[in-house]
């Protein structure tokens, strides 16, 4: 496959992942503000940029609806919703040959959708009801590709995009927000206290998901340990880190003429780390310094991808 | 008259006028031509507003398909449909025996002629055509005198323009050797096409097109470099702002090939590689629609990123085949095209199938003077110019634009053709909910690789406004299915 078709496909998928997780963070935060009336908010809205990211331009400006209304359709700032459907649709007319006539449908409609008065009118009535068509939308694409398109190196790089979008959110989020989480133990369990852990599991849709595993004893160990290391459910890192494993894989057997040792050894490692590492051994250590590290080789992950299959030498290619 | 029941010929015709200009449909005296009279039969059996549900549903299918152009000079890229007519245009079988050896022959001599200028150049020591007129033309490249094609073929994939004079003859209105394009909506019109009449078609014999991806794959790996049985064929694309980009991306999907830019593009040692996941790959044909400007910034545009440096010097080196050739826009000049008649005598010793539409050659005095004093009858165009522009059309222009004309053809007389205002033929479209005559012309697709390939049919484009004689996309034209029958 051309590098640049994967480069495009594989950064389709990482701008609607990233947009999903701005929709499901933001929506948890808004709905949270409703309970908790005006304790904290500043705090609240710091968190949840940091949590997307620290991202440029944006901050708390004392109204709830005008950082809501930035974070769904400021076309400049990139973790904005607009920004990134905008991102995906422009990737993917770059290689409309390359996905099926389905998926391209799919979000040339999810695209005219957020740009559409309809949208503008819809948010204003309820933002919650904009930010659900948003995700319903991007579920929708990816269950349509998943259906319709070739299982070959295209949509292997689609899941790359997507999970070490996910795997990298996931942990910038866990380590927002994981100091609060366990300083709250000091104080007395209230209400309160469980809603802000269920807005947790709920920004990565994971609430249900707990429940099964764990019952509806909420308790920060296990949120982290669900989120961090179950290996079944697939908004947990570890999940993410298995399928980038197996996607490396495929595209190795598929195509594979050099082997990207680099690569699959910082993969690999991740991988076993996630998977050898219990609980107890976290949270015993420097559990922000863990999760930092998760994302620092989510990053390298990323580079050795392009180091292997996009933004190679043209030398070192001529020397196989 | 209400829904439900079906229309009588008369109210769908109305006043539908006949005059000079030959009707495809009916004969001067208003009689249905036999090969139409199962299609008008169809059409007033159908419910009143059946016509119009079949036109919305045939719409619709182009939008959500994508099937689009961009247009140049307003927004960076608007994308619009190709305006549909419904009704097919037909063509019997004689008749497109008679085109298809007439372009045969035509292509060949053309192909000949590009061949011998950028070699032994005989036509020219022999006077048959003028030497200052093909090195004076901005599409002659010096480049490529002495480079020897793959199996002498220049020209690959070609998209003539024919009209039907009254007399009911075709003639070719212009060659379009560089980059034709409209393959894809005579390919997606039929597909439309079938889904609308379904009976109507499969009663008629129409001889099929949809294999014209598959010959044009089989055309290019024929035109491989030799000693690479499988080689690896690209489609070069300008990319995603290109007026024609939904075709390039629908035919690489069809022929299963990659669609490349030039930044995917790179040479070594006058091997041309692209880049993909799996490191290099060498690639051996290019079906490039790029224009000859653009290809390769060491040699032609140094501006340009949308070719691939070095591209021109593998293609000397026989390493990789481009195609169409370069400098192929040599022999679609306007002014070159004056002389086709007498390359095919020159070349195959034969009389033309297909006749040329009368033109004036400016650079002529004599010829000039005669045009300049009936600028209001004629037609004058660029040399150089595609797709309507740079035309003037004298019974429809005003004083000034043919006083700016005027001026423009004395300072470059070379530039400038003129040709008289042909009353070329009309073929019924659906108009509101009427029948109404439109001008349309003809554009067959030719493949040349081991041998000429016509696939039967073509690209039938209408100009949509009454009275209109442009039938270009950019300039309000839409396009019908064309049925060959058997």
């Amino acid at each position: 496959m051309l590098s640049r078709v994967a480069d495009s496909l594989y950064w389709m998928s990482r701008y609607l992942e990233r947009a999903e997780n701005t929709s499901r963070q933001l929506d948890v935060t808004m709905s949270l503000l409703l309970d908790t009336g005006g304790a904290n908010v500043e705090r609240r809205w710091e968190h949840l940029l940091a949590s997307l990211g620290k991202p440029d331009g944006i901050e708390w400006n004392g109204s709830h609806e005008a950082m809501a209304r930035a974070l769904v359709f400021d076309d400049e700032s990139p973790i904005s919703i607009m920004f990134c459907v905008n991102g995906a649709r422009e990737n993917a007319r770059q290689v409309r040959e390359e996905i099926s006539s389905e998926q391209w449908q799919r979000l040339n409609r999810l695209f005219h959708h957020i740009h559409s008065p309809h949208a503008q009118t819809q948010f204003t009535s309820s933002i919650n009801e904009t930010l659900s068509s948003i995700v319903d939308g991007i579920h929708l694409f990816q269950g349509v590709g998943d259906s319709t398109m070739i299982h070959g190196q295209g949509w292997q790089f689609i899941r790359l995009g997507r999970y070490l979008e996910r795997a990298y959110a996931t942990a910038t989020m866990l380590e927002v927000y994981q100091t609060e989480l366990f300083n709250a133990q000091e104080r007395e369990n209230s209400g309160y206290q469980y809603l802000e852990q269920v807005g947790l599991l709920r920004c990565c849709t994971a609430f249900e998901g707990y429940c099964q595993v764990y019952t509806a004893d909420i308790l920060p160990d296990r949120i982290l340990e669900f989120l961090l290391l179950n290996r079944d459910f697939p908004h947990a890192i570890r999940y993410c880190v298995e399928c980038i494993r197996t996607s490396i894989d495929s595209i190795q057997r598929t195509g594979g003429r050099r082997s990207p040792e680099d690569l699959t050894a910082g993969v690999g490692r991740l991988h076993a780390m996630l998977g050898f590492t219990t609980i107890g051994e976290i949270l015993g250590g420097d559990t922000g310094a863990f999760l930092h590290n998760i994302r620092e080789q989510c990053l390298r992950i990323h580079e050795l991808i392009y180091r292997y299959y996009v933004h190679y030498s043209i030398q070192s290619a001529l020397a196989v | 008259m209400s829904a439900g029941h079906p229309m009588q010929l008369d109210s769908l015709f109305g006043d539908y006028p006949l005059d000079r200009a030959f009707d495809e449909m009916r004969e001067a005296n208003g009689e249905l031509r036999p090969q139409y009279r199962a299609l008008a039969e169809t059409l007033a059996s159908l419910p009143a507003d059946e016509l119009q549900r079949r036109k919305q549903s045939a719409d619709l299918s182009f939008l959500t398909q994508g099937i689009t152009f961009t247009v140049y000079g307003r927004d960076e890229g608007t994308e619009r449909i190709f305006p549909y007519d419904l009704l097919p245009r037909i063509i019997t079988g004689p008749e497109w025996d008679r085109i298809e050896r007439g372009l045969t022959q035509r292509i060949t001599a053309l192909n000949l002629f590009l061949r011998d200028v950028y070699s032994d150049a005989k036509i020219l020591a022999e006077r048959i055509v003028p030497r200052e007129l093909v090195y004076s033309c901005k599409h002659y490249r010096r480049q490529m005198r002495g480079l020897q094609v793959p199996r002498n073929v220049y020209i690959a994939v070609v998209g003539s323009d024919l009209l039907r004079l009254n007399t009911g003859e075709f003639v070719v209105l212009e060659d379009n050797l560089r980059v034709p394009s409209g393959v894809s909506y005579m390919l997606t019109n039929r597909r439309v096409m079938k889904r609308t009449f379904p009976q109507l078609f499969s009663s008629y014999g129409v001889r099929p097109i949809e294999h014209y991806s598959q010959l044009l794959l089989a055309t290019l790996r024929s035109l491989a470099p030799e000693g690479r049985p499988e080689p690896n064929i690209v489609l070069l694309t300008p990319g995603v702002f290109n007026s024609a980009y939904f075709e390039h991306t629908y035919l690489a999907r069809q022929m299963g090939i990659d669609l490349v830019e030039g930044r995917d593009l790179v040479t070594h040692d006058n091997v041309v590689y692209m880049r993909t996941t799996d490191g290099l790959k060498r690639v051996d044909v290019i079906y490039r629609r790029v224009d000859d400007d653009f290809s390769d910034p060491l040699v032609f545009r140094g501006d340009s990123s949308l070719g691939c440096a070095g591209l021109f010097n593998a293609y000397r080196a026989g390493n990789v085949t481009v195609t169409n050739a370069l400098g192929t826009g040599l022999a679609d000049d306007k002014a070159v095209y004056a002389y086709v008649p007498r390359m095919i005598r020159y070349y195959l010793d034969e009389d033309p199938i297909l006749p040329n539409v009368e033109t004036y050659l400016l650079s002529d005095d004599k010829e000039r003077q005669h045009v300049l004093a009936n600028l209001d009858k004629l037609v004058v165009k660029a040399v150089g110019e595609s797709g309507g522009y740079g035309m003037l059309i004298g019974p429809q222009s005003t004083a000034r634009q043919r006083e700016e004309f005027a001026r423009q053809i004395q300072a470059n007389p070379r530039n400038y053709i003129a040709q008289p205002t042909l009353d070329f033929s009309r073929a019924p479209c659906l108009i509101g909910k009427r029948l109404e005559p439109r001008h349309v012309d003809l554009r067959p697709y030719v493949l040349f690789g081991d041998k000429v390939n016509i696939v039967p049919g073509g690209l039938t484009r209408v100009a949509l406004d009454k009275g209109s004689l442009v039938v270009n996309s950019s300039q309000g034209g839409g396009s019908k299915d064309t049925w060959i029958l058997e």
